[in-house]
């Protein structure tokens, strides 16, 4: 494929960790206002597929660092041991548990289970999308 | 008693590891498993002599009135003794007949899962349990019919078996479900109790016939008895144990025991009596013309489920306990004389009577048993048959109104019949002539004679000491019948009817016997039209048809044209949702259009246009560009109407589609017009069917809330137990958390077959 | 009473739309359909269960429960993720068709009749 213009390169090189942070505000914030891990897996699929479109497939992969397949597999892994400290409780699989933790200069951080189930979806989205979009842009090539 | 019968399942489970491990032993080995139930059993013999029944429960499923319970009393213990008293010899035998066969580890696995099935039937207080049982059963038997798997005949006549007893067997249950609902309990020892009879209830007729279909089929009744001949091709101990002792007896079980509370009525004991009786002499005339050992005495199996069939409708006191007496004599002798037919085939390698003779001296034990067997069959006194046969002669004779005079006559023939044919497998193969056969002939080990030794001087024992078998004889009658017959077994009635017709039917059975060759040939050229209309025939004919209609409607339905698939999809839809407001009424829709304000309007205007503008434009570009109108406006949609994340979702989704468009759909060929205007004019039709149905539904059910949404329950509880205040995202990762899981097993098996195939075709390339 | 008729006569263009491009011969015109398909299914379930205006089913900040009436969140949770999802089968499709195209070498559905055999 051929690679984008200048202008779309370096406004993709500006955009893509800003739309990266972004999607993990969408992440974080999810629980209490719209976002969450479908949409902010969305939003990250789409920066780097923005990338892989300015520049090319091989640089894209190559800023993922990460195999989009491995990603799937970790998002799967996270969700679905998201439910296992329940588990050990005694209590329902996936019922949501909540600590209450203090870090210094920071203030409280609420750290729950249903937050490791969303990282688990957005790694998930991130990862489908991902190796979907690049196994057809490499099968171009 | 729950134990009992898993501790079979059990035992089966291992069965292969016990063969391995015994080896040539581990027939004896597994028989302990049945010889230990029989004296289990027996234990129960004293209270259930004294009229008493015992009744054990454990709960499974109580929802559904369904639990294991079972019932001990006359009848089921009778059979609970015959099939763990005959298993341990069939288990046995077979641990030499098989001796060489590959497989016979798995032939233990399935005998004694049908053991344990069997047992449960008779056994289960509970119908739908027992319905269970039964079906395993018939599953059971399917896999031992078709045990020599490698022959077509076995595969042939194991699935013809199945179709029969599992066709039944459908019927059966619509007609135990009706029998619950009819008597307002499942339990059979409730139904059996309850003050009110069913005869005046709405339901008794079909209840009935439904119940008979499925037990005539499992007993091989005319006109269902062809099954039965053909499941001779499973090995011998299968024959002597599912197909004459035990599990053909299942229907005549059930009959019996539900003969206290349906019999009585002119229905019950017209349809009972004529069939039965038909069936007996069926099977005597069947028999007279066959010279395979095995199937003569599948034939004469035929003739003694008719018989007890007979019994149970004739309904009195008498019958009742001729239908005992012969339930026990006739296992006994059928038992053993399978097991010797399997040891001749076993010594001499010949199966077919006219070239067995003069056997006597080389299997002399098997000879001795036979003879013996075969008079109780042909009920010669003093033997155990004989006692079966008067009975059932006199109760014949005291049959209601005109059967009185039917039944007898028939019996009278069949007795005829069936003392030649006791005389053939009795006599024939061990006296006269010695012949040359395939094998060396020599007697059969230890293993495979002590079944027969026990089965056939167990006859002989009853017949001169028939007290010994009253008290279990009269707790079964007293089951059948409802209420205690008050009779004594006897040897010896005096000078009567019965005896005479007993005379008579020796006399003349003899002499056909002497002229069998002849007989048989005459009546063989009789049959001959008869054959082109039996029975068996028609279920030819049935299963051509079946697979005639099968083919045809895959033909019509599945015939490779994806557009065909969606127009039956879709107009099914259109016709169940429609039939459904035609039937059942309810059809009620009023809207009002004046609440919608004017952005609404534009949009959804934009969104109907874009979507029926991709529907008719012959460009790819003006198509997904449409398409993408639709999507964004979909997104505002969800946005006007409070569903942010929606509307977001939506957004990308759409970009991420159009990207994924761009990058494959633009490698196919640009759209061609294939369809001729009618074909066009027909799929509008068709679609407008579609969408006209769809908007009709979403108006009707507007407006209509059957009961409370549960999403109050997530709206109330989001901030307060989940710690959340978007309560979609709530919904998502808490609430139904596990729903969500599933869906991203959903999306990682997308992207992995997507992957799979693009992957693929590169490494096609290559190569 | 708000928007809902309206919506519903909306799902069955949509619905139509996508029976008729379905019923084509042409492999594009059948993915197209898909996604038509897919965008009638979500609007249904979300028209049948009432249109709320101005009123996203969110909790406001310090509070316990929302603010008044607010629109039912359990349909759109389900509609969420069937968006996610039917973009992963549209992919899936989209791909096995191409794949399809590949092999046969032609557009018409017609044509891939007795590939199966």
């Amino acid at each position: 494929m051929m690679a984008g213009s200048l202008i779309l390169q370096t406004g993709t090189r500006l955009l893509l960790p800003l739309l990266l942070l972004f999607s993990v505000f969408l992440l974080l914030r999810g629980h209490d206002e719209p976002g969450g891990g479908f949409i902010a897996g969305l939003v990250a699929a789409m920066a780097f597929a923005l990338y892989m479109f300015a520049f090319d497939v091989y640089k894209a992969r190559a800023i993922l660092r990460i195999d989009p397949r491995n990603m799937l597999g970790i998002g799967l892994l996270l969700a679905t041991l998201s439910g296992v400290p329940a588990l050990l409780q005694g209590r329902a699989y996936l019922t949501s548990l909540w600590w209450d933790v203090e870090v210094p200069l920071f203030g409280e951080l609420k750290l729950s289970t249903p937050l490791v189930f969303d990282i688990g979806v957005y790694l998930v989205v991130i990862g489908t999308v991902l190796t979907i979009v690049l196994a057809l842009a490499e099968a171009e090539e | 008693m729950l134990y009992a019968i898993l501790s079979i399942f059990l035992v089966a489970a291992v069965a292969p590891v016990v063969h391995r491990l015994t080896g040539r032993a581990s027939g004896w080995v597994l028989a302990l498993l049945p010889a230990a139930l029989f004296v289990y059993f027996a234990s129960f013999l004293p209270a259930v002599a004294g009229g008493e029944s015992v009744r054990l429960a454990w709960q499974w499923m109580p929802g559904l009135d369904v639990q294991f319970s079972f019932l001990i009393d006359g009848l089921s213990l009778m059979f609970a003794l015959l099939i763990a008293g005959i298993g341990v010899f069939v288990v046995s035998y077979a641990g030499r007949y098989l001796e060489a066969h590959r497989d016979l580890g798995r032939f233990y696995v399935l005998i004694l899962s049908f053991m344990g099935s069997m047992l449960g039937l008779v056994l289960a207080d509970n119908i739908i349990l027992m319905f269970i049982f039964w079906e395993l059963t018939s599953i059971t038997s399917y896999l031992l019919i078709g045990f020599n798997h490698e022959q077509l005949k076995a595969r042939k006549a194991a699935l013809q078996g199945l179709i029969v007893t599992v066709g039944g067997g459908l019927a059966l249950l619509a007609g135990l479900v009706l029998l619950g609902v009819a008597s307002g309990s499942w339990e059979l020892s409730e139904i059996l109790a309850g003050e009110d009879s069913l005869h005046e209830h709405a339901l008794y007729l079909p209840l009935v016939i439904l119940i008979l279909l499925g037990t005539f089929t499992k007993s091989a009744q005319f006109p269902f008895h062809f099954w039965l001949p053909n499941a001779m091709a499973a090995p011998t101990p299968v024959s002597a144990y599912l197909h004459s002792a035990t599990m053909v007896k299942a229907g005549v079980y059930l009959m019996a025991r539900l003969n206290p509370e349906l019999g009585g009525t002119e229905l019950w004991t017209w349809t009972l009596g004529l069939f039965g009786a038909v069936t007996m002499f069926t099977g005597a005339w069947m028999a007279i013309q066959s010279t395979e050992i095995k199937k003569l005495l599948a034939y004469s199996t035929v003739m003694a489920l008719g018989t007890l069939t007979m019994l149970i409708g004739i309904g009195t006191p008498y019958a009742a306990m001729a239908g005992a007496t012969f339930l026990l004599a006739h296992s006994l002798y059928k038992g053993a004389l399978f097991m010797l037919a399997g040891s001749i085939d076993h010594g001499t390698g010949e199966k077919e009577v006219p070239n067995m003779g003069g056997l006597r001296h080389a299997m002399p034990l098997t000879a001795a048993f036979s003879v013996i067997a075969a008079l109780s069959l042909a009920g010669l006194p003093p033997l155990f048959g004989f006692v079966g046969k008067e009975l059932m002669l006199e109760a014949a004779l005291g049959a209601p109104d005109a059967l009185a005079v039917v039944l007898p006559l028939l019996a009278l023939a069949s007795a005829i019949l069936v003392v030649a044919v006791a005389a053939i497998v009795g006599l024939r193969p061990f006296f006269g002539a010695r012949r040359e056969y395939k094998r060396t002939p020599h007697e059969s080990p230890g293993a495979m004679l002590a079944g027969p030794a026990v089965l056939s001087v167990l006859g002989l024992v009853l017949g001169l000491f028939p007290a010994l078998a009253q008290p279990l004889v009269a707790a079964t009658a007293m089951s059948i019948h409802g209420a205690d017959t008050g009779m004594e077994l006897k040897l010896w009635h005096g000078i009567n009817l019965p005896l005479g017709m007993s005379l008579l039917s020796l006399a003349a059975g003899l002499v056909i016997y002497r002229f069998w060759d002849s007989v048989r040939a005459g009546i063989g050229r009789i049959m001959v039209p008869v054959g082109r209309i039996a029975p068996e025939r028609g279920y030819e004919r049935f299963m051509d048809g079946l697979v005639w209609f099968s083919a045809f409607q895959t033909r019509v339905l599945q015939n490779g044209y994806l557009r065909t698939y969606v127009m039956v999809t879709m107009l099914t839809t259109v016709a169940l949702v429609v039939g459904t407001f035609a039937v059942l009424g309810g059809f009620e829709v009023s809207v009002r259009f004046d609440d919608i304000l004017i952005h609404e309007w534009v949009i959804v205007a934009l969104v109907a246009l874009a979507a029926m503008f991709v529907a008719t434009t012959n460009s790819r570009l003006a198509a997904v560009a449409s398409l993408g109108i639709v999507g964004f406006g979909m997104a505002l949609i969800y946005v006007f109407f409070s569903a942010p994340d929606l509307g977001i979702t939506q957004v990308l989704v759409e970009t991420l589609t159009v990207i994924l468009l761009v990058l494959v759909l633009f490698r196919l060929p640009g759209f061609l017009k294939f369809s001729n205007p009618l074909t066009r004019v027909r799929d509008v039709i068709a679609s407008l069917a579609v969408g006209v149905t769809m908007t009709a539904v979403l108006m009707a059910t507007l407006g209509v809330q059957y009961f409370p949404a549960i999403s109050e329950y997530h709206i109330a509880e989001s901030e307060p137990s989940a710690y959340g205040r978007n309560i979609v995202n709530v919904i998502l990762v808490d609430f139904r958390a596990l729903d969500t899981l599933g869906e991203l097993f959903v999306l990682a098996l997308a992207a992995v077959g997507v992957y799979a195939m693009i992957k693929f075709r590169a490494e096609d390339r290559k190569s | 009473m708000t928007a809902e008729p309206l919506l519903a006569i909306l799902v069955g263009v949509l619905f139509a739309t996508a029976t008729y491009l379905m019923l084509r011969r042409s492999l594009v015109k059948l993915v197209i359909g898909l996604i038509l398909l897919s965008n009638a299914a979500n609007l249904l379930i979300f028209a049948t269960s009432g249109l709320t205006r101005g009123a996203p089913p969110l909790i406001p900040e310090g509070m316990l429960t929302p603010d008044g009436v607010v629109a039912d969140p359990l349909p759109q949770a389900l509609i969420l993720t069937a968006i996610v999802i039917s973009f992963g089968v549209l992919a899936f499709a989209v791909v096995l068709i191409h794949r399809a195209y590949e092999v046969v070498g032609a557009d018409d559905l017609d044509e891939m009749k007795d590939t199966d055999t």
